[in-house]
């Protein structure tokens, strides 16, 4: 591999994860009019492997943000929070958008809603912490 | 491992497709919708796998629980 030209590992990659997409949504289109009960789980499936092939690449982005946080004093907590939240829109998104091609729509936006929520919880600490800031710069 | 599961449900689907419309041809209704039934969970149960897989995957990049 070192003797090729710096990007074409990821040419590469990207190639192959439009493959993936091209020959599934034709399969998906084969599957909708017979059994689109199917057809659901393929697209399920595309989006765990197209997820899964970027999964490692994702992570040392993440471990590079971290090591910068890390040097700029950012409080891990923080970090940590919207780094949880990250995951946690992704997750909702996927479980929402694949409702969404199954035509549940009502569900897919209480999934959304759910994800919404969730993440209101999990930035408590940071919404307090900034309110604590204001109350203590507020003149009284 | 990824590519070759997306073809083994297509072919799963189309198996059960061309067993459903020939059973309904033949017209045995309740067999067909007894093979119908069995694909699904057979499908099913190779999808929840893979989601889970998503899940822990996720869980450990953004660093979740």
């Amino acid at each position: 591999m070192n003797d090729k030209k710096p990007g074409s590992e990821a040419v590469m990659q990207i190639v192959q994860i439009i493959g993936i997409g091209l020959v599934s949504t034709v399969i998906i289109l084969i599957l909708r009019k017979q059994k689109p009960e199917i057809a659901v789980q393929v697209s399920i499936v595309t989006g765990v492997v197209i997820f899964l092939l970027l999964a490692s690449k994702l992570s040392s982005v993440v471990e590079l943000l971290q090591s910068y946080g890390d040097r700029a004093d950012i409080k891990p907590v923080y970090f940590n929070t919207v780094l949880k939240i990250t995951g946690i829109a992704y997750i909702a998104e996927f479980g929402a958008e694949i409702c969404n091609d199954a035509g549940e729509s009502a569900i897919a936006s209480k999934i959304e809603l759910a994800g919404k929520v969730i993440i209101v919880v999990m930035a408590v600490p940071i919404i307090t912490s900034l309110l604590d800031l204001v109350l203590k710069v507020m003149p009284q | 491992m990824g590519v070759d599961l997306i073809f083994r449900i297509a072919a799963i689907g189309i198996l059960v497709a061309v067993l459903n419309q020939l059973l309904i041809r033949s017209g045995r209704e309740e067999q067909a919708m007894m093979t119908t039934l069995a694909g699904l969970i057979v499908v099913l149960l190779m999808v929840v796998k893979e989601i889970a897989v998503l899940f822990d995957t996720v869980k450990t990049i953004f660093k979740l629980e």
